[in-house]
């Protein structure tokens, strides 16, 4: 049997003597992208938190490649980070720090020889295309350049699980498509396996019904049609810190839900 | 707002708790030495203009303070000595400190407030990297390896503004002055001079840190937490100088 690379189960998180997150479980499989949509409030980034092991849940577990990471403390947690990439909402970029160095940052940590760092930095760079402002502030970025370098920061150590907290939230859509077309690169290219967090409904039906194929010298984003649907990629959708509603979208946009129907509307 | 008797307890636990991991961490791998060489030029070149100030202005202020008292008992001449051993002994730590922690304090305190607003400590550990080794601990050593030698350039520019009232206003010779203050001084003047500093230093550092790293409310928040940081660490200062000079006094006798 398959075993799920992530999985939750029955996790409760209070903030404040409020359920954030009520009895919430879910796995996600190798390779396959878990989109998990709902108002803002609704617990979305708390969970990622958890996967990351930035916050503890209160109740229940979380399985990140077969280990619990709730009862792993600081130290023991770096190990599981290793495997995880997170982008932000906010790109969250050191701003002390140049792209190089933000980028580079956790080979910088480990001591990875400089000239590594370099062509490491630069191959990140060049898969968001933003190669050419490797040495510029984060400053001097547009909103749209930072998620990138963001995403690229999370990449450079190549880890299993990539988690997006509203990677697009706040950007104009071309360049909201551009990211997902990295996250769908990613998902159908190199197979990382996703968490995607965010209430743009527009996006995340661009995750759950377009896929990404190696062209002759550019990846090629083409659209699921009668003779391939997307099967890796499916919804979670929060209410109130409960799920309330988990499968595919064409599932989704078809349910009755009076809720459903009216938070796709 | 004023603090409820539990989370009073709390924030001293929080504190202890912050202390605790930072000292803890001093010897633990990967060790910043950029990053405390950094701090360490930003804490201690860059708060040597205002210690310089403010040790030469006090120094000159005691010494016309001290020389109107001195002069109803016809002891004018050991100003010097008052002036040195004063300096020394209480001013020169208590003030180098207080300058440190108004300038230095808020720094860090909206440093790192601005980094966890804006999520950049929770980034930092999502790379596998401790904010407490990256962070603390660098503020903390410099803070505390250079507020001693910050105290020793204000303990030297109080007796050099003594000085110059000495000689311009009261008219003093200098060798006078000079030799006053030398022989009112003693080793234990000096240990117990650069003791507090030490202990500040610790203070300051890791009050403002803590500041920082549990503010909340956006900027606003980053604000509050900067008021705050300096607030607590200069009363800090200020309590804890009475039970150090305390314990000095009781085993310098």
């Amino acid at each position: 049997m398959i075993e799920p690379i992530l999985e939750v189960k029955d996790v409760v998180k209070f903030y404040e003597d409020k359920a954030v997150l009520n009895g919430v479980s879910f796995r996600v499989f190798k390779g396959a992208t878990k989109i998990i949509i709902g108002a803002s409030g609704s617990g979305k980034s708390t969970i990622l938190k958890l996967i990351m092991g930035l916050d503890r849940p209160d109740e229940g577990t979380i399985l990140v490649d077969g280990e619990d990471i709730t009862k792993l403390d600081e130290q023991q947690l770096a190990h599981v980070r290793k495997k995880i990439g997170m982008v932000f909402q906010e790109s969250a970029l050191f701003d002390s720090l140049t792209v190089r160095e933000n980028v580079g940052f956790r080979l910088y940590e480990e001591g990875v020889d400089e000239e590594e760092i370099d062509r490491k930095v630069r191959e990140v760079l060049g898969f968001v295309g933003l190669e050419d402002a490797i040495d510029k502030w984060p400053s001097e970025l547009s909103g749209g350049m930072k998620r990138r370098v963001a995403l690229a920061r999370a990449l450079i150590t190549e880890p299993q699980i990539m988690l997006y907290d509203e990677p697009t939230a706040g950007l104009d859509p071309i360049t909201s498509r551009k990211i997902n077309e990295l996250i769908i690169a990613l998902r159908d290219i190199k197979s990382v396996t996703g968490v995607f967090v965010t209430h743009r409904m527009r996006d995340a039906f661009t995750l759950a019904t377009e896929y990404a194929t190696n062209g002759d010298h550019e990846i090629k984003f083409r659209t699921e049609d009668n003779f391939l649907c997307i099967a890796n990629t499916r919804f979670l959708l929060l209410r109130d810190g409960k799920i309330i509603f988990e499968g595919p979208d064409e599932v989704l946009r078809k349910s009755e839900d009076e809720y459903i129907k009216r938070f796709l509307a | 707002m004023p603090l409820s008797p539990t989370a009073a307890v709390k924030e001293v636990q929080d504190v202890s708790l912050l202390a605790a991991k930072a000292f803890g961490s001093i010897f633990r791998r990967p060790h910043y030495v950029r990053d405390i060489l950094i701090q360490m030029e930003l804490i201690g070149v860059g708060s040597l203009a205002v210690v310089m100030l403010t040790g030469f202005f006090t120094g000159a202020v005691l010494t016309l303070q001290t020389s109107k008292t001195l002069s109803t008992f016809g002891a004018v001449g050991y100003t010097g000595a008052l002036v040195a051993v004063s300096l020394v002994r209480e001013l020169g730590p208590v003030l180098a400190s207080l300058m440190v922690a108004g300038r230095v304090g808020s720094g860090i305190a909206s440093e790192l407030g601005s980094m966890l607003v804006t999520e950049q400590i929770n980034a930092m550990r999502a790379l596998g990297t401790d904010p407490i080794k990256k962070l603390v601990v660098p503020r903390l050593l410099a803070t505390i390896s250079m507020l001693p030698v910050i105290t020793i350039v204000a303990d030297a520019m109080g007796i050099l503004g003594g000085l110059f009232t000495s000689v311009f206003v009261l008219n003093i010779t200098p060798n006078l002055y000079l030799n006053r203050a030398w022989d009112s001084l003693r080793y234990m003047d000096l240990f117990g001079g650069l003791l507090k500093p030490l202990v500040f230093g610790a203070t300051l550092a890791i009050v403002s840190c803590h500041c920082g790293l549990r503010t909340y409310g956006g900027t606003q928040g980053v604000g509050r937490s900067t008021t705050q940081a300096v607030v607590a660490s200069s009363i800090l200062i200020i309590v804890s100088d009475l039970f150090l000079t305390r314990i000095i006094l009781a085993y310098t006798r």
